[in-house]
C-alpha cells in the first residue's frame, strides 16, 4: 500500500480489472469502463469503512485466479468473475456495490442516462402534478375502515 | 451534581419532543437528555454528489453499519428484521419516509372485533385532538375526503400524484381498489417556517430543504423558547430509585464523557421500543431485580416490527424516479379483517416513485437482473428511472417471544449493556406477506410492470419498534397504566412506541406523537395528585 491508497498495487490493479469486466466501456452508448482512472480515483478514495471488506473481496479474486486477476486475458478474467459473483458473500457484495456506487455518479455516466451531474441539494427537480380525476371513481366509495 | 429538576425526559425524538413541549406550558422545569446532537442540514447527503452511496454508509438507516458516536449497537443476529433507527436530536423523524397513517379505530378494540390479542386502554377518540394538534405542530400534507380512514382535515394540500402516483391510481382503478395520496409532513406549502419541498427526492436519510418535519426543526425550537433545556450527547445508562421505590434521577454520561448525576421529581421515556426496555433493564437494582418497573415481567417482551413485504417492477413509461419524495399513496383496500383472506387484521400498501441510479443499480445487480459485462449498459437503461413498487405494511401481532433484552457480551461506546433481539415473524403475519405480495403481484400487472422482484421481509426494515412496554389497566398484564404512568414507580412514565399494545398496519409516528401529547394532557390535569 502506499500513503496515498488503502490498497496495495496488486489489489489496485485487479480491482481496476474486476471493474472493467463489471461494467466495460461501450461506444454504443458512449460511456467509459468502470476501469477509467477517473472512476478507478473516486472509487479507491472513496473506500473508507468498505476498505476491509473489498480488500476481502480482491484477495479471493486472486484465490480464484491463481495469479493477479490483471495478469490473465480478458476470457480468463470473465471467467474467473463469473465465479467469483457465484461464489457470493458480503464482501462480493461490497465490492460490487463499490464499483456501482461510483460508475454511476461519474459526470458523462450520468449525463449519458440523460440526468443531472448535481446534488438533489439546493436546486431540486419538478413533480407533475397527475390526473386527480383518477380519485373520482374512490371518493364515490362507501366507507372502508370499521367503527368500533 | 446538578439541581434536582421538575420532569426529565430520556431522548429528543418524535415522542420526547411532543411531551416536552405540551409540558411546557406547565412552567416546570424541563430537561431533556439526548444521546446524540443536533443535526446540521447542510451535511446532509443530498447536498453532495455522493448522496446515495451515504445510505450504505454514515446514513445508513441501520445503527450497527452507520456506528456514529452518537449510536449504540444492537446484536439483531437472531432477527430477519434488522432494527433501524436513528440517534440525534429529532431521533427517527430525521431518517423516516414522512408517511403519516393513524392508526384505525379498529386497532384499539383487536380483542374485542378480531378475537386477537389484546384490546388498548384507549381507543381512537380519546386520540383524535392530539393528532389534530400534532398535524398542526408537525405540518400535516394530505386530502381529506379519503373514504379509507376516518374524517382528518390535514393543513396542507397533498403531495402532487406523478407520473408514478398516476401510473399506479390508473392500475388501482382497473383492479377497483381504494387508493389515496398519503398523507406526509413533508410541506407541500411554507409552513410555519418550513420552505416547501423542492423535491430532493432524497427524503428518508434527512432533508435538506427542511420540508421534511422533524422533531428537532418543529417542536424543538418552540419548546426551546417554552424554556425546556435540551442537553445534547447526554446518554443515560441507568434510572436510580429511592426507598420509596420512586425514581431518584439518572446516571448519565455528558458531552465529555463525565458521569453525572440528574435528580428529578418526575422521568419521562421516550427511547423508541429498543432503548426504553434497554434502560430499564439496565437499571436493575436490588429494589427491581428484574429491572425497573417490571413487576409484570414484560419489559422488552412483545416487540413488534411491522414485517415489509416489498414489490416492485419495471414499466416501459419513465416514472418519478429519484426527484420526489418516495411518499406516494396508500391503500386501504386490506385494512380491516375478512376472515376470508385466511388471517385475521390487515396491512396498509404504501406506494413508492422510484430510486436513483446507484441503489437502483445496486438493487438490479443483486436480484440478477443487471449482468455484469456486455448486456450491462442496456439493461440498466430499461431498469432506470422506471421502477414502480410498494409495499405491504403487516401488522404484526404481540408474542412474547419477540423480545428486547440486554446482551451478555455487547456494550456501546460507554460501556453500557446493548440490546438482544430475538424475533421471528409470527403465522397470521406471514399468511398476511403473503396475500400482500400476490395482492401487490396484480397491481403491477395492472399497471403492466414486468420483471417483478420481491424482498419479504426487507431486512433492513425494522423501522418501527413497538410493544415493548405496554399500557394496560392489569398491572399483571401491561407495563404503564392507561395514562403512560409506570404501574411500578409511580413517577416514572413512558411515551413512546413501547407503549403500543398492538401494532395496527401502519407507520405509527403520527400515532406514537398523538400519545405522548395525550400522556403529557393527562398529566397536567393531574399534577395535583400525579402519584397517587
Amino acid at each position: 500500500m502506499s500513503a496515498d491508497s488503502p490498497l496495495t498495487p496488486t489489489q489496485s490493479e485487479d480491482l481496476r480489472a474486476i471493474a472493467a469486466v463489471i461494467i466495460p466501456a461501450s461506444a454504443e452508448f458512449d460511456v467509459p469502463g468502470a476501469d477509467d482512472p477517473a472512476i478507478q480515483a473516486d472509487m479507491v478514495a472513496t473506500l473508507g469503512r468498505d476498505t476491509g471488506l473489498v480488500r476481502e473481496a480482491l484477495d479471493e479474486l486472486a484465490h480464484l485466479a491463481g495469479t493477479p486477476l490483471a495478469g490473465l486475458d480478458p476470457a480468463c478474467r470473465e471467467a474467473v468473475a463469473v465465479e467469483l459473483r457465484a461464489k457470493g458473500g458480503a464482501a462480493v457484495a461490497t465490492l460490487t456495490r463499490v464499483v456501482l456506487q461510483s460508475y454511476y455518479r461519474d459526470d458523462r455516466v450520468v449525463r449519458s442516462l440523460g440526468l443531472e451531474p448535481r446534488p438533489p441539494y439546493p436546486k431540486g427537480y419538478v413533480l407533475e402534478d397527475g390526473d386527480w380525476s383518477l380519485l373520482d371513481a374512490v371518493r364515490a366509495r362507501p366507507p372502508l375502515w370499521r367503527r368500533a | 451534581m446538578n439541581d434536582p429538576v421538575d420532569v426529565l425526559v430520556i431522548g429528543a425524538g418524535a415522542s420526547g419532543a411532543a411531551v416536552a413541549w405540551s409540558l411546557a406550558e406547565t412552567k416546570m422545569h424541563i430537561v431533556c437528555l439526548e444521546q446524540g446532537g443536533w443535526m446540521n442540514p447542510a451535511t446532509y447527503p443530498s447536498t453532495g454528489r455522493d448522496w446515495e452511496a451515504r445510505a450504505f454508509g454514515d446514513y445508513s438507516p441501520s445503527p450497527n453499519i452507520r456506528a456514529r458516536p452518537e449510536d449504540y449497537p444492537i446484536n439483531d443476529a437472531n432477527s430477519p428484521i434488522k432494527v433501524v433507527n436513528f440517534n440525534g436530536v429529532g431521533g427517527g423523524t430525521v431518517m423516516y419516509t414522512a408517511h403519516f397513517p393513524r392508526l384505525h379505530p379498529s386497532d384499539f378494540r383487536v380483542r374485542s372485533l378480531d378475537g386477537a390479542a389484546d384490546d388498548w386502554p384507549i381507543d381512537y377518540d380519546a386520540l383524535v385532538p392530539f393528532f389534530e394538534e400534532n398535524d398542526r405542530m408537525m405540518g400535516v400534507s394530505g386530502l381529506a375526503g379519503d373514504p379509507g380512514v376516518p374524517p382528518r382535515n390535514p393543513p396542507m394540500p397533498p403531495l402532487p400524484l406523478g407520473r408514478s402516483g398516476t401510473m399506479l391510481g390508473k392500475a388501482m382503478n382497473r383492479l377497483g381498489w381504494h387508493w389515496w395520496p398519503s398523507d406526509t409532513t413533508v410541506a407541500t406549502v411554507d409552513y410555519d417556517g418550513r420552505a416547501r419541498c423542492i423535491n430532493l427526492g432524497h427524503c428518508t436519510p434527512a432533508c435538506a430543504q427542511g420540508a421534511k418535519a422533524s422533531t428537532d426543526i418543529t417542536y424543538w425550537p418552540v419548546a426551546q423558547r417554552a424554556g425546556v433545556e435540551l442537553r445534547p450527547h447526554c446518554r443515560v445508562r441507568e434510572i436510580t430509585t429511592n426507598e420509596h421505590g420512586m425514581a431518584a434521577g439518572v446516571v448519565y454520561y455528558d458531552a465529555d464523557g463525565i458521569e453525572q448525576f440528574q435528580a428529578a421529581h418526575v422521568i419521562v421515556l421516550a427511547c423508541n421500543g429498543v432503548g426504553t426496555p434497554r434502560l430499564l433493564l439496565n437499571s436493575a437494582s436490588g429494589r427491581f431485580p428484574n429491572g425497573l418497573a417490571n413487576s409484570s415481567g414484560l419489559v422488552g417482551k412483545n416487540l413488534m416490527f411491522h414485517p415489509y413485504a416489498q414489490v416492485y417492477g419495471y414499466v416501459d413509461e419513465a416514472t418519478d424516479s429519484n426527484r420526489a419524495p418516495p411518499t406516494c399513496l396508500w391503500s386501504k383496500e386490506f385494512y380491516e379483517t375478512d376472515a376470508s383472506r385466511g388471517f385475521v387484521r390487515g396491512y396498509t400498501f404504501q406506494f413508492g416513485r422510484g430510486v436513483g441510479p446507484v441503489v437502483e443499480a445496486v438493487a438490479s445487480e443483486a436480484k440478477g437482473l443487471l449482468p455484469w459485462g456486455a448486456g450491462h449498459h442496456a439493461a440498466f437503461r430499461r431498469l432506470n428511472g422506471h421502477r414502480l413498487g410498494l409495499s405491504a405494511i403487516c401488522e404484526d401481532l404481540p408474542e412474547e417471544h419477540n423480545r428486547v433484552t440486554l446482551d451478555p457480551v455487547l456494550k456501546d461506546s460507554h460501556g453500557i449493556p446493548a440490546p438482544r433481539i430475538d424475533y421471528t415473524i409470527g403465522e397470521n403475519t406471514a399468511r398476511m406477506m403473503g396475500h400482500g405480495i400476490a395482492r401487490a403481484k396484480e397491481i403491477l400487472a395492472a399497471a403492466e410492470a414486468t420483471d417483478i422482484c420481491v424482498n419479504s421481509p426487507i431486512l433492513y426494515g425494522g423501522w418501527h419498534l413497538l410493544g415493548t412496554a405496554r399500557m394496560g389497566a392489569d398491572p399483571a398484564r401491561s407495563v404503564v397504566n392507561e395514562w403512560g404512568r409506570s404501574h411500578d414507580v409511580k413517577n416514572l412514565f413512558i411515551v413512546d412506541g413501547s407503549l403500543f399494545v398492538t401494532s395496527g398496519g401502519v407507520n405509527p409516528t403520527s400515532t406514537i406523537q398523538a400519545l405522548a401529547l395525550y400522556i403529557a394532557d393527562q398529566m397536567k390535569q393531574r399534577l395535583a395528585n400525579l402519584f397517587d
